[in-house]
């Protein structure tokens, strides 16, 4: 289920990496818009491991995963 | 058996390519190319230099600067993705230039990772085999074209590194080596056409394994990461250098970096960067050997200078 307040703090901690505000809709893709580039990518997931108080483990460390906020939702959902 | 890294060499081809050269073949501008690899410049073999020219090139700085002639090698080792066919690789080639008629040469087909196998598998061998060349030649600018996220990057060049049993100015403590297949598609070149790379997977991956197999090897010898004098590292991107030594806990200068001048030159670039370094007056003290590639391969080694170890490191 989407959590909104959940959504709030993955699109703070986005906005703050990219440095710029991140796309009001949350289906779209991080990467492809260019918001945020490859090297953003490991930044991204250890501030979601931080923020969220987990380990995300080298096996879940798929591109997809994280490409948009709602995709990172629905991760935090089945894992947090 | 303790094995020791005698020596490094390496060969660079003369053509430089500047950034300006290959924004308009790949679409982007110069500042848009380094911002995003940190490279300024890399160099191009000509198109009749093969892999295994380069390879004999690097082999010969070795043995020249180690004062071990070829005849005396007990095996050699050749990385290289880049090869220019499948069979039989260039070992065979580099070996039969160095005079060697019946000596074991293996080839390593596996890209960026190749030359830190061949030293794991050297460090284990040498025992045995005794003196053990390895190399490691990449002619990537044949498997580019005009992708901006692949073209910018690469460069052609070889490095090697003689691995003996006698003792020598590196003791090699111990080594980790890793391989996960699941992600064989992630980086591949297909043997035609350019080499295929999904950037954000090869990038996200290598931020997380090569600090976790160097913290892995440290960790068994007993040694911290900020003990150690120098990292030399697969040059891939000076972003990803960069985000490994903060990872770690030690400043970039720790790094040793050289993938401005000559780009990503696969498994070559880790033993060019280790000539260059051994060429400073290197500091004495622990080092750390580490590339992630294709595959995925990945791991680390490390190794002690003679200095650090009479010290009691």
């Amino acid at each position: 289920m989407p959590d909104s307040s959940r959504r709030q703090r993955l699109r703070k901690l986005v906005e703050e990496i990219a440095g710029k505000p991140a796309p009001k809709d949350d289906q779209e893709s991080l990467f492809e818009s260019g918001l945020l580039d490859s090297f953003a990518l490991p930044d991204l997931v250890s501030a979601i491991e931080k923020e969220f108080s987990l380990k995300v483990p080298d096996s879940d460390l798929n591109p997809r995963k994280f490409d948009s906020i709602a995709r990172m939702d629905a991760y935090l959902a089945d894992h947090a | 058996m303790a094995a020791y890294l005698q020596a490094f060499g390496a060969y660079l081809p003369e053509r430089v390519v500047g950034n300006a050269e290959l924004a308009e073949r790949v679409g982007r501008d110069s500042e848009w190319i380094e911002s995003v690899s940190g490279i300024h410049e890399r160099r191009w073999a000509a198109p009749e230099t093969t892999v295994a020219d380069m390879g004999f090139a690097a082999a010969e700085d070795c043995l020249r600067k180690s004062g071990v002639a070829a005849g005396t090698l007990g095996m050699l080792i050749v990385a290289s993705g880049s090869g220019a066919r499948g069979f039989p690789g260039p070992a065979a080639e580099v070996a039969a230039r160095l005079g060697l008629d019946a000596t074991p040469a293996i080839d390593l087909p596996i890209a960026s990772a190749g030359s830190l196998f061949g030293l794991a598998l050297a460090m284990r061998l040498a025992g045995t085999q005794g003196d053990i060349l390895v190399v490691a030649a990449e002619k990537m600018s044949a498997l580019i074209e005009n992708d901006p996220n692949t073209a910018i990057l690469f460069g052609d060049g070889a490095g090697a590194a003689l691995v003996t049993a006698r003792p020598g100015r590196w003791r090699m403590l111990d080594s980790v080596l890793h391989t996960d297949g699941q992600y064989r598609e992630a980086l591949a070149f297909d043997g035609t056409g350019p080499l295929r790379m999904n950037g954000l997977t090869v990038i996200l991956q290598a931020a997380r394994k090569i600090p976790s197999s160097i913290t892995e090897v440290l960790k068994r010898q007993n040694i911290s990461a900020q003990q150690v004098a120098i990292f030399l590292l697969h040059q891939a991107n000076l972003n990803l250098l960069t985000r490994v030594a903060k990872s770690l806990g030690v400043g970039p200068e720790k790094v040793f970096a050289n993938v401005q001048r000559y780009g990503n030159t696969s498994s070559a670039s880790m033993l060019i960067a280790a000539s260059e370094w051994s060429e400073t007056n290197p500091q004495p003290g622990p080092v750390v050997f580490s590339a992630f590639g294709a595959g995925f391969h990945w791991g680390a080694i490390v190794a002690l200078s003679e200095e650090a170890a009479d010290s009691g490191l």
